[in-house]
Order: structure tokens, then C-alpha cells, then sequence
């Protein structure tokens, strides 16, 4: 008798596995982002089964709602080409089957002689009025402070290298100036050119 | 407020650095472009401030801090001030070249200056998460150096590469720590790791999986064979100053990385990771060397040569032993010097409108300017590995260290191949002296440029003289840290 816990996990499990598998064989860019954004789905039904529920609900939020929204406004932006991307494919394909086969037997060396199918007691229950998002915040800013704020750190650098490299102004580029465009005064617009009369207005 | 205070105490050069690191941005963006100087000076100041932290604060034994993650010791110490003297320098060599091909932007030395962030954190580490996050702050910012230069096709392809690369070493590194992190029960600290590897009962099959994993993802980081491929065509690419700084610095926090990861947290499984960097170490070394021979841009010689170089720190990494470490550590300060003065020559002989990147730039150097064509002498003989020069007492102490191990082929084989690689550092000199110059442009080139870059042609021959002083330190410092 599987109980409905292991049921969900597997459910889910599944999910991933298949959406995982989706965002790289799908031919369409938009079809493989909307794959990823299942796998976060499924990702973040793991960690709720897990009691993860701050880090489920973020993961949702933040990589679902921001990122993969972003993530698809650049792929649709983008021009690309698939069958350019896949030319060679059948090229590298020796190589990357052995690298891949050798991964294989590496992860099976790691797997089998060891009961991975057993379903452990799992985690003990925590308290009914544990916050999660307590518990994390805690951990963050007293044991994690040190990599924490290294990560803020490289957040920072991020920033730094994304404007230093897309930042510039081009020659020739059309831009509006608002305060400019406040202060004008008539005689920058109108130019008053007086036409000299020719004498036929009479006729 | 005072045991918070003694707490954030031992990392006061990178909480310094940091803070001034976001000054210097800060400041930067009241400069007019004209006086960019302006930033270098603030920056030479920051690295400055940095070192007299460093060498002012306290010191005595290993203190621990921040929950573990983090370590001083003389170890981490005096690597952190070799690599602040070398950022230093290459700010030196690097503002003229840079102002004269419109490079001199504030992001060139804050970015610099943040990378140089990452690698005092990576050099201090004590905790698989401060290991990676140091080792990410390094490399991010070098992609973006290296991409800088933006209207240069031959840099973005070099920055894609070693983006692309980089991120799948990260991945493999990650990979492996997690691994690691099963098969340890949940401990990610070096001491933690070491412990729970070496006590009986341990997932040795687990373990040794990971280690793999670890050990493809920092050789990736070093570059060293077969994780070489984006080490020519980023050295190659890249605008020489971006070279000049990917190519001397941080092989000194990578080592560091290399002997805390292995020689420290996965030391208990050191039989497993020798093998692999026994393969490394000679394909580095026969791959390295054969392959210099045949280029004609000295950028991709040089590249090559360090591919050679990062094999012979292996064999001092592989030997395993404290005079290992302290060896491979020596081999890559010893490294970055020679860089340094390398890469320095390459950019006093270039000028605005002309990079000096092939060999034939080199020919008649004598004529043209005999003390450069000595310096660069001196610089040629050291990678040659010929006495009296640094690089001859450091490839010594890693023969030593390898020897000692027991790894007596392996000698052999090293020898035989830093005599090919002998053939092509005296190639330089022999062009150097004996042909006819191809450029007659006088050398010109600032003062404070030619100034040090005598002084570092300098160092690699008084290093070669008093080899002892250096190596001392450093056998003192690993007996220190890895106890």
C-alpha cells in the first residue's frame, strides 16, 4: 500500500522529469521556456511535500512570475533560428553521447548496491506553529550572514557588469529630453520668414 | 557590541575592501571622463588601505570566524598580499594601454577591484559555500572584463567562451559538493568534511564521485588539460591588460583553492584525486609546451605556457604532502610574477594604434632598448626554468615535492618536458638579440611603467637568488593551516 504522500512525491517527481525532458527536446523556444516554468511547478510542489512552503511559494513567485516572464519576453524578442542552432547536431553527436554515457556510469556507480527506492521515515513533523519563513530568516542572518551577504555582493557585481557592457550611447541615437522639451520657447520652433509680396494679390 | 565586533575583526581587509570598493563606485560617477585618472588613483589607494589592514591587524595561529566559514592564517595572509601587489601592478601597466583604446572606464577598476574582492574571500574560505561564492565574485567579473570591448569581435567570442565554460565548471563544482555533502552527512565545512570522510563507514563510492565532479570543475578553473580549451582563445582574445589581469592573479587564489579544497576539506581521499591530477599534470605539461611551440602570437604562447605552468603546479598539488602545497603555493606566486612581467612587456611595446602581440614584434628588441630586451631575459629564462630565477627554484621544489611522494616517472617526464618548453622562451631570446628589428619605433611608454616593470623584471632574478625567504613562509604557513 503506497501512501498518498509517496504518490504525490512521485506525481510530481514525474512531472519534473517529463518537463525536464521537454525544455530540451521541444523545437519551439517559447513551447521549451513554458516546459521550464512546468518544471518549477513540479519543483515547487517537491518542496511544499517537504514543508518547504516559504521556498515553494518563492520559487513560484519569483522564478514562475519574474523570471520566467522576462525569460520569455527575450526569447520572444528573439530572432533565432533552430535549424541554424541545430546544424552540426549529428557532428558533436559522438562526443556528447560518450560524455553523457559516461555520466550514466558514474551516477550508476553512485546508485546501485545502495536501497534508493526506500522510503525513509522521513523528516520529523515540525511544530503546528513553526514559521518557515522565521526559521530561514534566522539561519540566514546568523549562521549564512558571511555567504549572505557575499551573494549581495555578486548581486551587486551583476549589476555593475550588465550596465558597463550594455550601456553606451550611440552616435546618431534619437533620445527625448524632457526638460528640453519643457523649456522651449517659440522662437526655438517657429521660425517667422517674412515673403515679400509680388504684386499679383490683386487679380 | 564588542564580541560583535571581535568576531568581524579577522575579515577586516575584506570588509575594508568592500567598503571602499563601493566608494570608488560611487565616486566614479561624479569623474568627468577626462580625468578618469582620478579613479586609478582612488583605486591604487583602496588596494593600498587594503594591505596596511591586512599586515596592521593582529595576528597569531588560525582564528576562525563567522560560524567556521571563514579562516586567517599566514597562509591566507601573505596570498592576500601578493595578490593585492599584483592587482596593484596591474593597474600600473595597464592605465596608459587602456586610456590610449578608450578602455578607461571607472567598471574597468571596480570590477578589477571587486574580482580582487573575490579572491581574498576564496583565498580566506573555510566552507564549501565561501569557496564557491569567492570563486564566483572572481570569475564573474572577469567575463565581464573580458567582454569590456564591446565593437571587438575577436573579444566577445573569447568572453562567450570562457562564459559558457566557466558556468559549466561552476556546475560540475556544484555537482561534486553536493556529492560530497551526501556522502559527508550534511557538512560542508573543510575541518567538518575532512572529519566525517575519515571516520569509518563513510560512502567511499559517493565520495569518490564527487571528488571527480570537484576536481574536473577547478581544473576547468585553472585551465589545465583537458579543461584547457578556453584558455588560448580567451588569452588571445581578450584586450591585453583584461589578459594581463585573467592570467597573473588569480592563478594564485586558484592554488589556494586547490590545496583548501583538496589538501584540507577532501584530504582523507587523497588516493583517488591523485591519480586523476597525475593525468592532468602531464597532458598539461605535454600539451602546454608541444603546442607553444607552434604559434606565432606570443598572447597564445604565453597561454600555452600557462596551460605547461598549471601542470607543473599539479605535480607540487598531487604530491599531497604539506612540502607539496607549499611548493605548488610558491610555483604560483613565482607564476605570477613572470606573468606579470610578461604580459608588462607586451604592453610597453604596444601603443596607440599597435599591439605587439606577434613574435616578430619582439625582434631587435636589443637594438631598440637593451635593459627591456634584459628584463625580458630574465623573464624568458625564469618560465624556462633556468637558474638563477624564480621559476627555477619553483619548478625544484615541486620536482622535490613530487620525488619525495614517490612519483619518480613523473620527474622524469616533467624534466624531459620543460626541456621542449626550454626551446621556446629561448626562441624569444634569440629574437630578442640576434635579428634585425622589424619595428623602429623608439619604446616608449610612461615612467612609472618602466619603472616597476624593472623592478618586476627584478624580482624574478632576487627571488632566484634569495629563493629561501619566500619558500620559507610558505612551508611555515601550510604546517600552519593544514595541521
Amino acid at each position: 500500500m503506497i501512501d498518498f504522500q509517496v504518490l504525490v512525491f512521485y506525481s510530481f517527481a514525474l512531472l519534473l522529469v517529463g518537463a525536464g525532458i521537454g525544455v530540451i527536446v521541444a523545437r519551439n523556444p517559447v513551447h521549451a521556456a513554458l516546459f521550464l516554468v512546468l518544471a518549477f511547478f513540479s519543483g515547487a510542489g517537491l518542496w511544499m511535500l517537504l514543508e518547504a512552503e516559504f521556498l515553494a511559494i518563492s520559487l513560484v513567485l519569483v522564478y514562475v512570475g519574474a523570471v520566467m516572464v522576462l525569460f520569455l519576453f527575450v526569447v520572444m524578442m528573439l530572432d533565432i533560428n533552430l535549424d541554424q542552432l541545430r546544424e552540426g547536431f549529428w557532428k558533436y553527436f559522438p562526443i556528447g553521447a560518450l560524455v553523457a554515457l559516461l555520466m550514466v556510469g558514474e551516477l550508476w556507480m553512485v546508485v546501485s548496491g545502495r536501497d534508493v527506492m526506500r522510503t525513509g521515515q522521513g523528516l520529523p513533523p515540525a511544530a503546528a506553529d513553526a514559521s518557515n519563513t522565521r526559521e530561514i530568516g534566522l539561519q540566514l542572518y546568523t549562521t549564512y550572514l558571511y555567504p549572505f551577504e557575499l551573494a549581495a555582493v555578486v548581486l551587486l557585481v551583476a549589476i555593475v557588469a550588465a550596465i558597463a557592457l550594455t550601456l553606451r550611447r550611440r552616435k546618431g541615437t534619437k533620445y527625448q529630453n524632457p526638460a528640453e522639451q519643457v523649456r522651449v520657447k517659440r522662437a526655438d520652433r517657429v521660425r517667422m520668414v517674412s515673403i515679400p509680396a509680388t504684386g499679383k494679390t490683386g487679380e | 557590541m564588542t564580541s560583535y565586533l571581535s568576531l568581524l575583526a579577522p575579515a577586516a581587509p575584506e570588509i575594508v575592501l568592500l567598503a571602499l570598493v563601493s566608494i570608488v563606485l560611487v565616486a566614479d560617477l561624479f569623474i568627468d571622463d577626462s580625468r578618469r585618472m582620478t579613479t586609478y588613483f582612488l583605486s591604487q589607494l583602496t588596494l593600498l588601505i587594503t594591505l596596511l589592514v591586512l599586515v596592521a591587524a593582529p595576528h597569531g595561529g588560525p582564528v576562525y570566524t563567522f560560524h567556521n566559514m571563514y579562516v586567517d592564517d599566514t597562509l591566507g595572509r601573505a596570498l592576500k598580499g601578493l595578490v593585492l601587489v599584483a592587482v596593484s601592478l596591474v593597474f600600473a601597466y595597464s592605465k596608459t594601454y587602456a586610456e590610449q583604446r578608450d578602455m578607461l572606464k571607472g567598471e574597468l577598476f571596480t570590477l578589477m577591484l571587486f574580482s580582487t574582492l573575490g579572491m581574498m574571500v576564496l583565498i580566506s574560505a573555510n566552507h564549501f559555500l565561501t569557496l564557491y561564492l569567492g570563486l564566483e565574485l572572481l570569475a564573474l567579473c572577469q567575463y565581464a572584463l573580458v567582454a569590456m570591448q564591446r565593437d571587438s569581435a575577436r573579444a566577445s567570442e573569447a568572453a562567450m567562451k570562457y562564459f559558457v565554460l566557466g558556468a559549466l565548471a561552476s556546475g560540475l563544482l556544484l555537482y561534486g559538493m553536493s556529492m560530497i555533502y551526501g556522502a559527508t552527512g550534511g557538512q560542508l565545512g573543510l575541518q567538518a568534511v575532512a572529519q566525517a570522510l575519515a571516520a569509518p563507514g563513510v560512502d567511499h563510492g559517493l565520495a569518490a564521485v564527487g571528488t571527480v565532479f570537484i576536481v574536473a570543475g577547478l581544473a576547468f578553473k585553472l585551465g589545465v588539460v583537458p579543461f584547457h580549451m578556453w584558455i588560448p582563445d580567451v588569452y588571445e582574445g581578450a584586450p591585453t591588460v583584461m589578459t594581463l589581469f585573467v592570467g597573473t592573479a588569480p592563478k594564485i587564489a586558484g592554488v589556494a583553492f586547490f590545496v583548501r579544497m583538496l589538501g584540507e576539506g577532501l584530504a582523507p581521499l587523497s588516493h583517488d584525486w591523485q591519480q586523476m591530477l597525475v593525468i592532468m599534470a602531464v597532458l598539461s605539461m605535454a600539451l602546454g609546451n608541444i603546442t607553444a611551440i607552434a604559434q606565432t602570437n606570443i598572447k597564445r604562447m604565453l597561454a600555452y605556457s600557462t596551460i605547461s605552468h598549471m601542470g607543473f603546479v599539479l605535480l607540487g598539488i598531487l604530491a599531497a604532502s604539506q612540502q607539496g602545497y607549499a611548493a605548488a603555493t610558491y610555483y604560483s606566486v613565482a607564476y605570477t610574477l613572470m606573468g606579470l612581467a610578461a604580459f608588462g612587456m607586451i604592453l610597453l611595446l604596444s601603443r596607440a594604434g599597435f599591439e605587439a602581440e606577434n613574435l616578430d614584434d619582439f625582434k631587435g628588441l636589443n637594438r631598440r632598448s637593451p635593459w627591456f630586451a634584459f628584463v625580458m631575459l630574465l623573464v624568458m629564462i625564469s618560465m624556462a626554468g633556468i637558474p638563477p630565477s624564480v621559476g627555477f627554484f619553483a619548478k625544484l621544489s615541486v620536482l622535490r615535492a613530487a620525488l619525495d611522494a614517490g612519483f619518480t616517472w613523473l620527474v622524469v617526464v616533467a624534466v624531459l618536458l620543460s626541456l621542449v618548453g626550454a626551446f621556446y622562451y629561448l626562441r624569444v631570446i634569440k629574437l630578442m638579440y640576434m635579428d634585425e628589428p622589424v619595428d623602429q619605433a623608439p619604446i616608449e611608454g610612461d615612467l612609472d611603467l618602466r619603472v616597476l616593470l624593472s623592478l618586476n623584471g627584478l624580482a624574478v632574478l632576487l627571488f632566484g637568488v634569495l629563493p629561501q625567504p619566500l619558500l620559507a613562509l610558505f612551508d611555515h604557513a601550510i604546517v600552519q593551516s593544514l595541521r
